[in-house]
């Protein structure tokens, strides 16, 4: 079967209409089929409308989804009962080990991602990969960096990736690459996105997988979850009335 | 001695400026040398066999066995002579015959 492309994290500046929809057609000629466009917690309903509309002219199927950056696990479990319901993917930015403890083992995250350049607090290791099996959530890794970073702050990242990336792989914790840019000229093709996976151990079935199958899975779950139907894992409402 | 199998590949240079054939080439064994070193860089066996600079297209020969080193040092060149470029690799193939009837079919599904 054909695999189906994602690029879960753009950061696109939603006001600017024509140059949001530039790098939407970058993305849609780049051969993605998914895309998912960092959004603000206070995005109103009809932007986000907007922004499907925009990327279903252009051929993609569009994921809204919301970064959280809170400081302390009690923050980050007020932020999640509060907009889970609101968008498709929840990101969380790991920036202390409490809060990246909570994220990992709790099912409404999506996506863990932690700081590029502050290695120190990059929390992902096996005790954080435990939880995040459990969870649900994957390791949420940006390209972007590689691309602009230079030098020994280069190495030291690929070191931490390679590192992380071993860990999720032993304990069945998905990766999912994503581009993390705002611009087009960073925009990379998903398997050129899988090349630099390459880069920082993952073969080149894992590095496919980290652009399609694993944020596929992802999206197709909160999807599924966020239905009317959903009542709760493996049950559904599939019809409702008197004869029932 | 055994045949040593070799790759060719398709690039698609995504650009305002017009690089000439000398700094495509110079800008792909810089980012193989920055990311692999001059070990890796030396197994690589780069040779730019084509540049079009009206289309900013070229292709390239490698090592099969360096294939995915070469992938992803192209895959992360963001300038090119000081400008601002993205090299997207269209194609790959085992001849050149092959990768011209690839590019040819792609252009034509694009139309």
């Amino acid at each position: 079967m054909k695999r189906v492309f994602a690029d879960l994290h753009l950061r696109l500046n939603v006001k600017d209409s024509a140059g949001t929809l530039r790098v939407l057609r970058k993305v849609a000629e780049r051969g993605y089929g998914l895309v998912g466009v960092s959004l603000a917690p206070e995005t109103r309903a009809d932007e986000v409308a907007g922004l499907r509309s925009v990327c279903g002219e252009v051929g993609l199927d569009f994921v809204s989804r919301v970064d959280l950056r809170p400081r302390n696990a009690d923050e980050l479990m007020r932020q999640l009962r509060r907009l889970r319901r609101r968008f498709e993917v929840v990101s969380v930015a790991c920036e202390s080990k409490a809060v990246a403890r909570q994220a990992a083992k709790d099912r409404r995250v999506d996506l863990l991602s932690f700081p590029l350049l502050d290695f120190r607090r990059r929390f992902f290791d096996r005790a954080e990969a435990e939880l995040a099996r459990g969870g649900l959530a994957g390791l949420e890794v940006d390209v972007k960096p590689l691309l602009v970073l230079e030098g020994a702050t280069r190495v030291r990242l690929l070191s931490w990736l390679r590192r992380e990336a071993a860990v999720a792989k032993s304990f069945g914790v998905p990766v999912v690459v994503s581009s993390g840019v705002s611009g087009e000229l960073l925009l990379r093709k998903p398997r050129e996105m899988a090349a630099l996976g390459f880069l920082f151990g993952l073969d080149e079935v894992s590095g496919l997988d980290a652009v399609s199958r694993s944020p596929f899975a992802l999206v197709e779950r909160n999807r599924d979850k966020l239905s009317s139907g959903f009542v709760a894992p493996g049950v559904r409402v599939v019809r409702e009335g008197r004869d029932c | 001695m055994k045949r040593v199998k070799r790759r060719y590949l398709a690039l698609q240079l995504d650009s305002d400026s017009l690089p000439t054939g000398k700094e495509v080439i110079g800008a792909v064994w810089a980012a193989v040398t920055k990311i692999y070193g001059e070990h890796g860089a030396s197994q690589t066996n780069l040779s730019l066999i084509d540049y079009n600079l009206e289309n900013k297209t070229a292709i390239l020969r490698t090592n099969l066995a360096t294939l995915n080193t070469v992938r992803a040092s192209i895959a992360t060149i963001t300038s090119i002579a000081g400008k601002e470029t993205a090299v997207h690799v269209t194609a790959i193939s085992g001849t050149i015959k092959a990768l011209h009837q690839k590019t040819k079919q792609q252009t034509t599904k694009k139309k």
